[in-house]
């Protein structure tokens, strides 16, 4: 990972909002959209004083209309533009379900034309949203071909990637998670830059065994790992950043050298990415295995709101520790 | 509206190009009920039969750089906007040359370069994307107008509200039309709403709206014209519901009969061709003579057409996995 040259600590969500604002100033087809964006500057301020400088037509409170809004970016892509919109959380993403799956993810493959548009999504629970306010829908996404899906877990992650995803010839869904918005922090280089779409990173190098995750799970994954670490276990931590199309060199050459995968995600674990995941790895690389494919993920209800509901809900580093000691007995 | 009134906005030419396009329309969808009949088109098989002239007189009403997001009763739409019955052929058939060349089938067919952005069967799907293209004008401060609509059923759906909505609050330059051919597949219209003229629907958005005789090519001309000068005025979007009947079955398969015979041999006299005929001979525009010349015309482009379609390549099955995603160099100019 670049470090660069700045000094300043920025948040995640900082760093998604700077991604915003530089490639609305490098790029004048991108324009945002969603509900409560322009004069409130969005239900966590990541636009906040963007009105201001960019004006109604490219910032454009919408109605509450979350397919009214996801059809006009793809039209609008469909004519030149780089739309961005934003769900307010993306529970509601559902709204847009039928826009989403059926126009922007089969237009190209049907009759041609691009769809280069995002759709910022903010997702996950710890912060006792309940069940519409901290879902996790990269599942149903996900087995929707002609989508691409990003998850960053760092400021520069969140940041490259927004960029990257602007970028892009095809409808990105963005999934920023709501957790780290104010928590983590990082600093990002001061020159441009964008992290592809489509690669893995390492964030933590280890040899006993291999943690693949995505998201707000990064850092538990991280925490489990420094902890192994003072039992002599070294767990390699693989950030997907990149969630559709996975990165498989990235993942099987971790797999390979370790010999063993845990899956950890905070959608429910039923048909989830882990699912695909362990799927993945039997079926290619089946003779570097030395143990079972195991999977950390929600259980299979809705996401609850009352605290100690939802902290058994969430995955936990704990149960990432516990996964990891019993994988590396094998 | 009187000859006269009609004789003095459309032109002769334009009058003659219109008819033109209604008989290249009835003979071209004919031909492919037909061949639907003997087994050579497979899959749906939708036509705007008796409903001609919608298509017809708003695609005739657009300018060259404005789009048409369309729904599948328009076929003189993609023909007016350069989809030729070669390609329209070739897109039942399955084949290569076709404008989606073998991945999505009949009316379904888009084109940027033309502008005409492409169908999904999810009825007023279409409507908010319109109105993100007309937002692309409109952001740009470009003067071009988005055309599009759905049939009765369609105005049902959320997608109809939420688009309808959007684009008058942000007036944006786009026209809405419905074609209420009286029937969503089997449901009429009582079922489908509790009220009688879809056109109520528009007041709700502060939009205007308008009844229009959607049998005569003429009316629907000239309505178009007006709400696309409307939208490119900046005066916002106009709701046109266009009364018409639907002559054939939902899809070809359909024989429905659940329509009282009694409403089809009624609506068999406002017959579109019929009506656009009676227009031209009053008007002086045309006579019977040319009428028929229209129609051996048109009949030698759609044998054309055929020839160019059977003899078109069919894709090979591995171009299935081709254009999931769009490269780089397809957005850049």
């Amino acid at each position: 990972m670049s470090t660069g040259t700045a000094s300043k600590e920025v948040t995640y969500l900082e760093a998604i909002s700077q991604a915003l604002d530089e490639e609305m100033t490098r790029d004048e087809r991108v324009f945002l959209m969603g509900e409560d964006i322009g004069v409130y500057g969005g239900a966590f301020k990541i636009t906040e004083g963007f009105l201001d400088k960019y004006g109604e037509w490219r910032v454009l409170d919408t109605p509450l209309s979350e397919s009214g809004f996801v059809g006009a970016a793809i039209g609008a892509a469909m004519m030149g533009l780089r739309p961005v919109v934003e769900m307010q959380f993306a529970d509601f993403i559902s709204c847009a379900f039928d826009q989403i799956t059926e126009v922007a993810a089969t237009n190209h493959y049907r009759w041609g034309a691009p769809v280069p548009m995002v759709i910022r999504a903010p997702f996950g629970g710890g912060v006792h949203g309940g069940p519409f306010h901290s879902e996790c829908p990269e599942g149903w996404f996900f087995h929707s071909p002609g989508l691409k899906l990003v998850a960053p877990s760092t400021p520069y992650d969140a940041k490259g990637l927004l960029k990257a995803a602007i970028r892009d010839p095809n409808p990105v869904i963005y999934f920023e998670h709501k957790f780290l918005y104010r928590r983590i922090k990082g600093v990002l280089p001061r020159e441009d830059y964008i992290v592809p779409i489509g690669k893995a990173d390492i964030k933590r190098p280890g040899t006993d065994l291999s943690v693949i995750t995505y998201g707000a799970m990064v850092h538990l994954a991280l925490e489990a790992a420094q902890q192994l670490a003072t039992e002599g276990i070294e767990m390699e931590v693989v950030d997907l950043r990149s969630l559709m199309p996975l990165d498989k060199d990235t993942i099987y050459s971790s797999v390979r050298k370790t010999g063993k995968a845990i899956m950890v995600h905070e959608d429910n674990k039923t048909g989830g990415i882990g699912a695909e995941l362990a799927a993945l790895l039997a079926e290619d690389c089946f003779d570097s295995l030395d143990g079972p494919i195991l999977r950390i993920a929600a259980p299979d209800t809705p996401v609850p709101f009352s605290a100690p509901l939802e902290e058994f809900f969430l995955p936990k580093t704990s149960d990432i520790v516990a996964a990891a000691r019993k994988l590396a007995a094998y | 509206m009187d000859r006269a009134e009609i004789a003095s906005t459309i032109k002769r030419t334009e009058f003659l190009q219109m008819y033109y396009y209604l008989r290249l329309t009835r003979s071209l969808e004919d031909r492919i009920s037909a061949l639907y009949r003997q087994g050579r088109i497979v899959g749906g098989c939708y036509t705007s039969h008796g409903m001609e002239a919608i298509a017809v007189g708003y695609a005739s009403a657009l300018e060259r750089d404005d789009v048409i997001a369309p729904f599948h009763r328009d076929m003189g739409a993609f023909l007016i906007r350069g989809i030729t019955p070669g390609e329209v052929l070739a897109q039942y058939f399955g084949k290569r040359t076709g404008p989606t060349k073998g991945k999505d089938g009949n009316v379904h067919m888009g084109d940027l370069k033309r502008g005409i952005i492409g169908f999904v069967s999810h009825l007023a799907d279409n409507l908010p994307v319109a109105t993100g293209a007309a937002l692309a004008f409109k952001i740009r401060g470009e003067r071009r107008v988005v055309f599009t609509g759905t049939g009765d059923g369609g105005t049902s759906r959320g997608d109809f509200h939420e688009a309808m909505n959007f684009a008058s609050v942000r007036k944006l330059p786009v026209v809405f039309f419905c074609n209420n051919n009286q029937y969503a597949y089997s449901t009429p219209l009582r079922l489908q709403m509790a009220i009688s003229d879809v056109v109520d629907r528009a007041k709700a958005y502060g939009m205007p709206g308008e009844i229009v005789d959607g049998n005569d090519v003429a009316l629907v001309f000239l309505a178009a014209k007006r709400a696309i000068a409307r939208a490119r005025a900046g005066e916002g979007p106009t709701f046109l519901e266009f009364k018409t009947m639907r002559m054939h079955g939902h899809s070809e398969h359909d024989a429905a009969k659940y329509v009282p015979r009694e409403l089809l041999e009624e609506w068999k006299k406002k017959d579109p061709i019929l009506k656009a005929e009676q227009r031209l001979i009053e008007l002086g525009y045309a006579d019977e003579a040319s009428f028929h010349e229209v129609g051996l015309r048109v009949q030698k482009e759609i044998e054309a057409g055929l020839a160019f379609a059977e003899q078109s390549p069919l894709p090979e099955g591995k171009e299935v996995l081709e254009g999931v995603f769009a490269s780089p160099e397809e957005v850049e100019p």
